[in-house]
């Protein structure tokens, strides 16, 4: 509910990267229905306005489209959908090293950092 | 679509609220913060023409407000003031003969909603469940103006959860106009559009939610605490 939010930042905001995650995750699939604004905002506990703003911004980045009355859905066009990945994943580098460069590690001991950890999480997986 | 002109309500010897002057537009949520003794309810009271200002006016889609304009305001009070030997779907009949604006297929929406039961007598039902059905009265109207007084206060973190859901579900955004006084700012702060901050009887500020957390970076409670400074 609504304590799934940071209140001293924009709601609506928070909930356009749940939704692109969920999207980058495939929980919500291209071409895929979302929810209506009435249903979302009783699912996350906000006022339906805030999520009527999260559905015009994300139209306005293309990521969904709204049709006449049929509601809002998820774009078919895959390079969209592979942008915001890539937008993700520099996000989560960039918080990464910004981190790490914070607790004094250079680039070269990241990268050793990083490559020892991979290793042995997947020697664990097997 | 509420107007408030230098409004003051002074009680025998007291002033509870002044210089009071502010206007409402039509739609959204309104969330009126303050500590305990601001006013809170005072002004809400002036705004349903429950309690008449000393000085100054209040208008309501350009009406001077009095008790006369109630059946366009939906007033949810924090007394609990119920016939106790009523049964709940008496209760429901008995509104739908008080007010010209209250829809019975909300009504029992509402109710399943909430999961009372037509059949209970109100003095049989739990604190929490008459909190649940006062809402449902007042949700249940098609009223332009919805005003109300400490909707969760004193009840458990699940009817509050269920009031705050019935909110979203049910108040029509574009069409009413609503104004809440809280404590639970907390709970309540992602239902607000705009939030007004009271202290000692006067309006510190009013502003938009986003955009406090957008420009200020702050909390509505931080916010409330800076303004009260």
């Amino acid at each position: 509910m609504a304590d799934t939010f940071d209140t001293s930042k924009p709601i609506y905001k928070q909930l356009i990267d749940q939704f692109y995650w969920k999207i980058i995750r495939g929980e919500l699939k291209a071409g895929e229905k979302l929810p209506s604004v009435r249903e979302t905002a009783v699912e996350v506990g906000v006022n339906p306005n805030t999520v009527s703003r999260t559905y015009n911004e994300m139209e306005r980045a293309e990521v969904v489209e709204t049709k006449r009355g049929q509601g809002t859905f998820v774009t078919e066009n895959q390079q969209i959908i592979h942008e915001l990945k890539e937008e993700m994943k520099q996000i989560q580098i960039k918080q990464f090293v910004r981190e790490m460069e914070a607790m004094g590690y250079t680039a070269k001991e990241m990268i050793a950092d990083l490559t020892r950890y991979l290793e042995e999480e997947y020697h664990d997986r097997g | 679509m509420i107007e408030v002109k230098n409004v003051k309500k002074r009680y025998l010897t007291k002033t509870a609220i002044e210089h009071i002057t502010v206007n409402i537009p039509k739609g959204g949520i309104t969330g009126l913060v303050g500590e305990n003794g601001s006013g809170k309810s005072t002004f809400l009271k002036i705004l349903a023409g429950l309690v008449r200002p000393t000085k100054g006016t209040v208008l309501v889609d350009g009406n001077v407000v009095s008790r006369r304009l109630a059946d366009r305001i939906a007033y949810l009070s924090e007394q609990d003031t119920f016939y106790s030997f009523y049964r709940v779907k008496e209760l429901v009949a008995f509104y739908e003969t008080q007010f010209r604006d209250f829809n019975k297929e909300r009504a029992e929406e509402l109710i399943s909603f909430m999961k009372l039961d037509l059949n209970s007598k109100i003095k049989t039902l739990s604190k929490g469940n008459r909190g649940r059905l006062k809402i449902v009265l007042t949700l249940a109207r098609d009223a332009p103006v919805l005003l109300l007084d400490e909707p969760l206060s004193g009840l458990d973190p699940m009817v509050r959860d269920s009031i705050v859901k019935s909110l979203i579900s049910f108040i029509d955004l574009e069409r009413q106009t609503v104004l809440i006084t809280t404590h639970e700012i907390n709970e309540m702060e992602p239902l607000f559009d705009r939030v007004i901050a009271i202290k000692n009887g006067q309006i510190l500020g009013m502003a938009d939610s986003e955009e406090i957390r957008d420009q200020e970076g702050l909390t509505i409670v931080d916010w409330m605490k800076k303004k009260y400074e």
